[in-house]
């Protein structure tokens, strides 16, 4: 096979929910216009054909498939070069083939269910006029060695043309491109069984294509773009050679071959042909060369128990071992000269090289979190020796201070953060949840803490976090101010925060960059360096926020109303079962089977989907052994009754009042029990309406009988409790377990809820018959909005909630000042019943609304102004 | 005799006569019935005569109300020369059928056009055995695109589905088969979405009955841009439908032979099967009539067969028996084109061809 490179054919990777953040937020937000965008930019930028895919726990995937591509086929500059259909369903990839004209490509079908389901689909796909993709993949699982590759291609290859005739001409092999050094031995091959196997293949399956997933590749270098871009462009090289003439690329990640450093281009080159044992290590130590930072991997070595001390005290704390910790803590102990030497030396050393592979992507933070839990042993194991030699103590790279603001109570992420900087050796004072400004400046001060970091998730958060700036900059400190949580971002910690105070302010995105911000801002050097960068980043980061205009041109409020959404209500509403409050109790052992495990793996770092995330070549196991532990802890606390459940429902006659909606006491309709006030979208929409929620209820003047429910949720009573106790006795894993098991058993109380509500409490949907997945994806009739997300993000409306259900009583369940839940794993919401309700993000809205909103909730412009913040333009 | 074994028999004759000379295609079916002048009683018929709507205009109706003059029609044509007549179902699907409210006579009115068409078809055969004449079923584009939103400030908007049109064809090509058409015809095809449901639907007709007839495909280019309806080139409208292994592919209607020209030349550039055209008898006037006169027509089909473009023509739009006449003589002597075996290589195609 020569080596055809102008017969290449790149094929766009940016449409795919699982491969692009950006691209997956714009579907799930509905901004189907942006995300056309995106197909435009790929085409613009050279893709030959475009892979769309829209495989999202959250989405209906069929549902975004067809509306995607229906879109598409008005575009003329994107519809003109071919689609490539990508998903794991097969009910996804028929909807699409029913939408394109052209001739398309599946992606993908293999024999992984057997020859019948491969066949019977290769013989639709056929019917539809398509060519196809086919993985390497067959009933035993996915090919990883070369034999394995050529095997299930041959055996395809023969099936396709000589069972059902399929045009060899329309086969696309994907064979795996499986990530390699990753610092598995097992993994060192892979390139080379690939390319050998694309060889192969094409020589043996005439006319057949090879395609792959490029950036698998350099899967474990993420961060670092110029090593990603070395490994993909030396890939292609050397696997085009061998006939591999397509591939799903990034355009954009490709470096020249020739252009490449020949020092990497080397270092790359042994680790794609896997051409010595170090070579991964090499490559390792000159990345950080050419941007980010790397260092040794950790090899697999069964006799680690042989090996000295030291080395076992880091394989215990890389792999997160506790079986021989104390054991060999003790060895180390009895060798060092001081039981100091053993934390400053072998330990340190052990977790220094944890937090490099985490850096690299190379360790995951479950994994991060044990190594901590490890490193927490032996050091309770040393400290009464180092009492008794009434030592100083090891001498720390710095002391910070964390906590949760005033008014939230969520703290998963910050204890991540927390544990990953012990684990880099820095102390850590970490005062909890819900902490005012006051206590959090008093304890920096007594402990001289080298800095302070804010963490929040509820959009409150933020207006709290710049009150602390304010204050430390008012009280005259000089400590950096670190900004963190989920709500937080860069443009708001610029434009709003930073200016406030003098000393520097850092965003931290993740806790993977928290160790290295904390570190150069502990250097004098670095640290005059550091922030220097920073203010300009930001000076850019604040011009460019002012410069931006929004997208969407705003509209007046009036006009916004005129084109509300009118549903139909000619059929007219059903009457609650179940009207008035009704506490709800279930037990822990039901709510499990309503869990939806993905954004679990999310709180750990780990993207993808559950269930297939366990099968992920790369994150798989941890995400198994994960899961293992999130099993294990649910059945502990099922066991032993240390969580529980409680809920309050609520169904009331209500009717809509402009954009508010009236809650009454009875079926007479006259005595107003509360008023729950929404937002309009107010920004031009020419093919949709200005949604409201009020919208989806019946209008009073109209004399429709309507109704309307809310809820609150808590699957954390004895959250705190329990995670504090595993905490206190070292083990920060299960204290971090904990809580996210308890997000998930509220989420999945809210679901569960919610169906009761659907088939009896209200009863509009008696006869549904829904899977659990078909419930992740939301297939049912209605919604249940929580405010302070995107359809009511206003979050002084939970108060409302509050009083209606009376939920403080019934569950135990509490308002913060910001109008956070407590307990942390808590959901509450609204429920509409009508048939055409959905869900929409309200966005930006004009002072016109914001005015009309105070005049509706009795409030001063300041207070709307605070509450409305987030949905004010700036 | 089964049914798959006379397809089979129809189709070695049909390629040994198209391996011989250029063969010939009907003209208009619209154009003739014109002529006759009908009023609403006469569309009606005894049948149809207290039908809640009016029915004047749907010409496919005529198969069942005024049989005659459908097989008078069919009959001038073959003896012009025609080898291939089309039957009178262009709208003859439940949704084209649905204007006039008839959609549950689809098959009725499928079934009565292939047997007057196989009956006009079977006579001359029986005048002519060393000329055998054939029925296609034609299977028009509906009224209503798979791809193209209905409204302009909806681009994702859609007034049919796939498988609603599958559901459609698959009624029209049953009845068809029953009524003894000897191929398929999907004709005038402006969106290839209709075209990929239409054919989807009758591979699984004939996986239903266990036959196989030759399939005719011919799209529309609806203006100078070369595309079609829906955008696609000639080309990229070609990939998109050769999956089925088309008897025959071509063009028609929209334009008349001098305009279609280039188009036809494009598809004879990359297809695989026979290529057939139909153009109009030239582009309508100020009234709605075709003024090219069978003459001038011929001519350019002429010059197209001797370039080795076509092995099937004929006319649509503004068409008669005398410019099929006048066609079939100008082709008689030319030798057909020769079918050309490419290189195996996948063919896709967005709106543009994409060969890799």
């Amino acid at each position: 096979m020569s080596a055809d490179f102008s017969n290449f054919i790149n094929i766009g990777e940016r449409t795919n929910v699982t491969g692009s953040a950006r691209f997956k937020r714009l579907i799930l937000e509905g901004d189907y216009e942006t995300a056309l965008d995106v197909a435009r930019q790929q085409v613009e930028n050279g893709a030959q054909i475009i892979d769309i895919n829209m495989d999202e726990a959250m989405l209906d995937s069929e549902q975004a498939m067809v509306t995607f591509l229906n879109l598409i086929a008005s575009e003329p500059d994107i519809s003109r070069v071919p689609i490539m259909i990508d998903s794991s369903k097969w009910d996804v990839i028929r909807a699409g083939l029913k939408c394109v004209q052209g001739k398309a490509i599946v992606n993908s079908i293999s024999l992984k269910e057997g020859e019948q389901s491969f066949l019977s689909q290769a013989k639709e796909i056929k019917r539809f006029g398509a060519a196809t993709v086919v993985m390497a993949f067959d009933e035993k699982g996915q090919a990883d060695t070369k034999q394995r590759k050529v095997e299930i291609c041959q055996r395809s290859y023969k099936l396709l043309t000589e069972e059902i005739g399929f045009p060899p001409e329309d086969i696309i092999f994907d064979p795996n491109i499986f990530a390699v050094a990753t610092g598995i031995e097992e993994h060192d091959n892979y390139a080379v069984d690939f390319i050998e196997a694309t060889r192969e293949i094409r020589k043996t399956c005439p006319y057949a294509h090879i395609s792959g997933g490029l950036s698998n590749i350099s899967f474990s270098f993420r961060g670092n773009n110029p090593v990603r871009e070395a490994m993909h462009s030396v890939f292609l090289y050397y696997a085009i050679r061998a006939g591999m003439d397509m591939a799903i690329v990034n355009a954009g990640q490709l470096e020249v071959y020739d252009e490449i450093p020949k020092e990497l281009r080397d270092a790359v080159e042994d680790v794609i042909l896997n051409r010595r044992s170090d070579s991964t290590e090499r490559l390792l130590d000159i990345a950080p060369n050419y941007q980010g930072d790397g260092k040794a991997a950790a090899k697999d070595d069964l006799s680690w128990r042989e090996q000295p001390v030291t080395k076992r005290l880091e394989h215990g704390l890389v792999k997160g071992i506790t079986d021989y910790i104390i054991e060999d803590t003790e060895a180390a102990r009895l060798e060092a000269e001081r039981p100091l030497h053993v934390i400053e030396g072998p330990l340190m050393d052990g977790m220094n090289v944890v937090g490099d592979l985490f850096g690299e992507g190379k360790m995951f933070l479950p994994q991060v979190v044990k190594s901590a839990r490890v490193m927490k042993k032996a050091v309770a194991h040393l400290q009464p020796y180092i009492e008794a030699e009434k030592s100083d103590g090891a001498k720390s790279n710095g002391k910070i201070l964390l906590a949760t603001v005033k008014g939230d109570v969520h703290d998963i992420g910050k204890n991540i953060v927390g544990v990953v900087l012990q684990c880099n050796n820095f102390e850590v004072i970490d005062l909890g949840v819900m902490v005012p400004a006051a206590t959090i400046l008093q304890i920096a001060k007594e402990e001289q803490v080298d800095m302070i970091g804010l963490s929040g998730l509820i959009t409150p958060s933020l207006d709290e976090m710049v009150h602390v700036a304010k204050e430390m900059e008012r009280q005259g400190y000089e400590i950096p101010l670190l900004i963190g949580g989920a709500t937080t971002s860069k443009a708001h910690t610029a434009v709003k925060i930073e200016q406030n105070y003098h000393a520097p302010v850092v965003y931290v995105p993740n806790a993977s960059r928290a160790v290295g911000v904390c570190q150069k801002l502990l250097n004098k050097g670095s640290r005059d360096i550091f922030s220097a960068e920073l203010s300009r980043e930001y000076d850019k980061v604040r011009e460019q926020h002012a410069r931006k205009k929004p997208r969407s041109k705003p509209v007046p409020l009036a006009q916004a109303r005129e084109n509300a959404y009118r549903p139909d209500f000619t059929v007219p509403p059903i009457v609650p079962n179940k009207l008035g409050v009704t506490p709800v109790t279930v037990d822990l052992a039901t709510l499990r089977e309503y869990i939806d495990w993905t954004p679990f793996f999310l709180t750990w770092s780990l993207a993808g989907k559950y269930p297939r995330i366990l099968e992920d070549d790369v994150v798989g196991e941890q995400a198994r052994s994960l899961l293992a532990d999130a099993n294990e802890m649910l059945d502990n606390v099922i066991e032993n009754g240390q969580l529980q459940a409680k809920g309050v429902v609520g169904l009331f006659p209500a009717n809509r009042v402009g954009d508010d909606i009236e809650i009454y006491k009875d079926e007479d309709r006259t005595q107003v029990i509360g008023v729950a006030h929404h937002l309009r979208q107010q920004t031009l929409k020419e093919k949709f309406a200005n949604y409201c929620l009020s919208d989806f209820v019946a209008e009073k003047s109209a004399n429709i009988a309507d109704y309307i429910g809310a809820f609150a949720v808590t699957g954390g009573i004895g959250e705190d409790e329990l995670a504090n106790s595993y905490i206190a006795a070292g083990d920060d894993y299960n204290g971090i377990m904990v809580k996210a098991v308890a997000d998930r058993l509220a989420e999945a109380f809210a679901e569960y809820l919610h169906e009761k509500v659907r088939k009896e409490y209200w009863g509009y949907a008696s006869d549904e018959a829904l899977s659990n997945d078909d419930l992740i994806r939301e297939k049912y009739q209605g919604i249940r909005p929580a405010p302070g997300y995107a359809a009511c993000p206003e979050h002084t409306e939970k108060q409302l909630i509050w009083e209606l259900l009376d939920a403080q009583k019934h569950t135990g369940m509490k308002l913060t000042e910001s109008y956070a839940m407590w307990p942390g794993a808590s959901v509450s919401g609204w429920y509409f019943s009508h048939p055409e309700s959905k869900y929409f993000a309200v966005a930006k809205i004009q002072s016109d609304q914001m005015e009309d909103y105070a005049a509706r909730k009795g409030w001063t412009l300041e207070e709307a102004e605070k509450w409305l913040g987030p949905n004010l333009n700036d | 005799m089964s049914r798959q074994t006379t397809s089979n028999q129809k189709r070695a004759l049909l390629l040994e006569a198209a391996k011989q000379r250029i063969l010939i295609l009907d003209g208009a079916m619209g154009t003739m019935i014109q002529e006759h002048k009908l009023e609403e009683e006469d569309y009606r018929g005894t049948q149809f005569a207290d039908w809640h709507c009016d029915v004047k205009g749907n010409n496919d109706l005529l198969s069942v109300t005024q049989p005659d003059i459908i097989y008078n029609i069919h009959c001038d044509y073959f003896a012009a020369g025609a080898d291939i007549v089309e039957t009178n179902t262009f709208n003859a699907t439940t949704i084209a059928m649905a204007d006039y409210d008839m959609q549950t006579l689809s098959r009725d009115i499928n079934l009565a056009a292939a047997k007057v068409a196989r009956k006009a078809a079977d006579a001359f055969t029986a005048k002519t055995p060393e000329k055998p004449r054939f029925v296609a079923g034609v299977l028009g584009p509906t009224n209503r695109t798979a791809s193209i939103s209905p409204d302009v400030n909806d681009p994702g908007k859609r007034n049919v589905t796939f498988d609603e049109l599958v559901e459609a064809y698959t009624e029209s090509t049953e009845a068809l088969i029953e009524g003894g058409v000897d191929l398929i015809m999907l004709e005038t095809i402006f969106d290839t979405l209709n075209a990929k449901a239409a054919a989807y639907a009758v591979e699984g007709v004939f996986e239903k009955l266990g036959v196989s007839l030759p399939v005719m495909i011919s799209g529309t280019i609806t203006d100078a841009s070369g595309r079609t309806l829906s955008g696609q080139t000639a080309e990229a409208f070609y990939y998109s439908m050769c999956h089925i292994s088309p008897f025959s592919f071509g063009l028609n209607c929209a334009l008349g032979p001098d305009l279609l020209r280039q188009y036809v030349e494009e598809v004879a550039n990359v297809s695989e099967c026979l290529v057939s055209a139909h153009p109009n008898a030239g582009l309508p006037n100020e009234f709605g009539e075709y003024d090219m006169e069978g003459p001038e027509m011929a001519a350019h089909i002429k010059e197209w067969a001797t370039s080795g473009l076509v092995n099937i023509v004929g006319g649509c739009c503004g068409s008669t028996p005398q410019h099929i006449a006048e066609i079939a003589n100008a082709v008689a002597d030319i030798k057909p084109r020769i079918v050309p075996t490419l290189a195996p290589k996948m063919r896709l195609s967005g709106l543009e061809p994409f060969v890799h």
